[in-house]
């Protein structure tokens, strides 16, 4: 008996989520490096902008140090097979930056809302499949809510034309039978493809996709070296290697995202994110990845413990986006600590 | 009428509306609230409307039109529907005060640029964001030049309605627009966040603001800041500075380590209709109020300091 080889597509955001462990600051010409060499390695969809989505470069979250749109030329300019992605998150980034990234290359368009608040996105599925791109829905925060209640949320986003819908660990909070669940939910509740995007806060990002591949994942994201918020995503060239083993078809070649992950992207790391004592504690609190080096931050200019930061963001219930609350509580732990 | 008042009517019945009856009958100041139109006869708000013994109508504005005492109108309908009324508001003589992002006419935050624009015909509230965070650029730019502002709003899911919902992008752009146009900045930009965190959590907003100088008056800042606080808490006396002004440093696109001034904000409704932590609504009600109230000492000629 023979079955059909199990297919998953890959879309790698080294150059997306990975913005956030560059504080932004990523050049040119590390963008062509890093994009030609994922392209040449097959993978199929490249994210690239600021890590906060079109228009992220703020003081809330890190000005960009080369703007996003030129970003995104380079790396669409270099790309032979692969097709660039970029992020946008509604109250963030605008139809207006939208048309300005398709301008410069963009052919997919992943939208994220936090995980209970997809009826924000509609304006921008509608403009985005007027313009004949790829549209992608991102549900945030994922670990907060229950399957049923994504179902819901992503019943939303298919309904105002998406072509696939993730669910998104931002906090790294996720444990495998959290992903497995989730993505089956949503993959018996919806006609359109499902993906899982995974953070390594617990050390489970690998762990993770493969459940939810179990459960019928369509799509995956990784990064090189798992360069993103957080203690990382599921590293790109490390989710090749395994699902080749497992005999999952993903069209990627594994020894040139092993040399990309080697030569190309560590030496531009200005650190190896992995669960270290802050990055648990954001998936320990499940609190939004990106606040890492916002509260490292601000736990060292108010003298506290970035721990206590994450704890507390967590009981607030803060979302995705909030760096400002970041400095916030820091600001409420020193006053409680006299020692602003 | 007792001469010392000027009449005044609410177009739309909806929470809104409804929020801004209350606020209208608790403090009528010189005005007098002389009807409350919808379109809906049994809806919540034209009912509230009649026991408290204000006149109402279901048939829209026509009888707020017909009626030429009615100087003052509060529209708190929808950017489609001003956009309707706006012409037949202007034909009538009446000034529209205006709750919805139709922008008719200019607009107005009351802390910062209220008093130019009190011959107008008709004044724009622009958004709840704007009324919140642009005293804070207004109060920084008294001092020192300003660069950039930037305002982050977290407001709670359950206080945003399908119209924001639908039109996410509006509230960045004229926020943005009035953190450059009333707040003195030269480059504004907004960001909105709903949080869905049950109970609901209390409107909040940061505001960073990079001056135009490295040289930062700090106390001076403090002054200002605190100054436009209590003057925006005449209105909205849930207006609240939680943290700062904080004065940290971050690298720009004008420069490495430039100073950046940060206010922590939160804005609690007072209550009247719609839930405290719906402060999003209610600086947009309470801020109509002052609004009109100036609008309608203006008319009556009665001197009164507006900041």
């Amino acid at each position: 008996m023979t079955q059909a080889k199990r297919t998953v597509r890959i879309t790698d955001t080294s150059l997306r989520d990975g913005s956030h462990a560059m504080s932004h600051k990523f050049t040119a010409e590390q963008v062509r490096d890093v994009a030609r060499s994922l392209d040449e390695a097959g993978v199929p969809v490249i994210e690239c902008n600021h890590g906060d989505g079109l228009a992220g470069s703020s003081i809330q979250y890190g000005f960009s140090r080369v703007s996003e749109m030129d970003l995104i030329l380079e790396a669409a300019e270099v790309c032979e097979q692969a097709r660039i992605a970029a992020l946008l998150l509604p109250g963030v980034g605008t139809v207006e930056q939208l048309k300005e990234a398709v301008e410069r290359g963009i052919k997919v368009l992943r939208i994220a809302t936090h995980c209970t608040e997809a009826d924000i996105s509609q304006q921008h599925f509608e403009m985005a499949k007027e313009m004949d791109l790829e549209a992608v829905g991102f549900l945030m925060m994922a670990h907060m809510r229950p399957p049923e209640a994504l179902v819901e949320q992503a019943k939303l986003m298919e309904s105002y034309g998406a072509d696939c819908v993730y669910i998104v660990d931002s906090a790294g909070a996720m444990l495998p039978k959290d992903a497995a669940e989730r993505v089956g939910a949503m993959k018996e509740g919806l006609d359109c493809q499902v993906g899982f995007h995974a953070h390594d806060n617990l050390g489970v990002a690998i762990g993770n996709s493969l459940a939810a591949l179990e459960t019928g994942a369509d799509q995956l994201d990784g990064s090189l070296r798992g360069l993103g918020a957080g203690a990382g995503n599921a590293k790109t060239e490390l989710l090749a290697a395994v699902l080749d083993k497992m005999g999952v078809e993903t069209g990627l070649d594994v020894f040139k995202l092993m040399d990309a992950a080697e030569y190309v992207i560590a030496p531009m790391m200005p650190f190896q994110p992995f669960p270290d004592r802050d990055s648990i504690a954001i998936g320990y609190a499940g609190v939004y990845s990106t606040f890492l080096l916002h509260a490292k931050r601000a736990a060292e200019r108010y003298e506290i413990d970035a721990r206590e930061i994450m704890m507390e963001l967590g009981r607030r219930e803060a979302v995705a986006g909030q760096e400002d609350w970041v400095i916030d509580v820091a600001l409420d732990v020193a006053k409680e600590k006299g020692a602003v | 009428v007792s001469e010392d008042k000027v009449k005044v009517a609410i177009v739309g019945s909806g929470n809104i509306g409804t929020d801004l009856m209350y606020k209208l009958l608790e403090e009528p100041g010189h005005m007098q609230l002389e009807m409350v139109a919808g379109i809906e006869p049994e809806s919540e708000g034209l009912k509230r409307a009649r026991e408290e013994g204000i006149g109402t109508t279901d048939e829209g504005i026509q009888p707020v039109l017909d009626d030429p005492e009615i100087r003052i109108v509060f529209e708190a309908t929808s950017a489609k529907a001003h956009m309707q009324n706006a012409p037949m508001l202007k034909e009538a003589g009446k000034i529209a005060v205006d709750l919805t992002p139709a922008a008719q006419g200019p607009y107005v935050v009351p802390t910062a640029n209220l008093r130019e624009h009190l011959n107008e015909e008709n004044v724009n509230l622009m958004t709840c964001g704007a009324q919140a965070t642009v005293p804070m650029a207004y109060a920084i730019s008294q001092v020192t030049p300003v660069r950039y502002a930037e305002m982050v709003s977290t407001v709670a899911s359950a206080s945003a309605g399908p119209g924001t919902r639908q039109n996410i992008d509006e509230f960045t752009f004229t926020t943005a627009r009035g953190l450059e146009e009333i707040g003195g900045a030269k480059e504004g930009k907004a960001i909105i966040i709903l949080n869905p965190a049950d109970p609901p959590l209390i409107m909040r907003n940061t505001v960073y603001v990079v001056p135009e100088d490295d040289e930062v008056d700090e106390d001076g800042i403090a002054d200002s800041v605190e100054e436009v606080v209590a003057e925006v808490q005449k209105a909205v006396p849930g207006y609240q500075l939680k943290n700062g002004p904080t004065f940290d440093e971050r690298d720009t696109p004008w420069g490495e380590n430039k100073p950046v001034i940060m206010m922590f904000l939160e804005v609690e409704g007072a209550g009247h209709y719609l839930p405290k932590y719906s402060g999003n609504l209610d600086i947009m009600t309470a801020s109509a109020r002052k609004v009109g109230e100036a609008f309608a000492r203006h008319l009556l000629g009665v001197e009164e300091v507006v900041a």
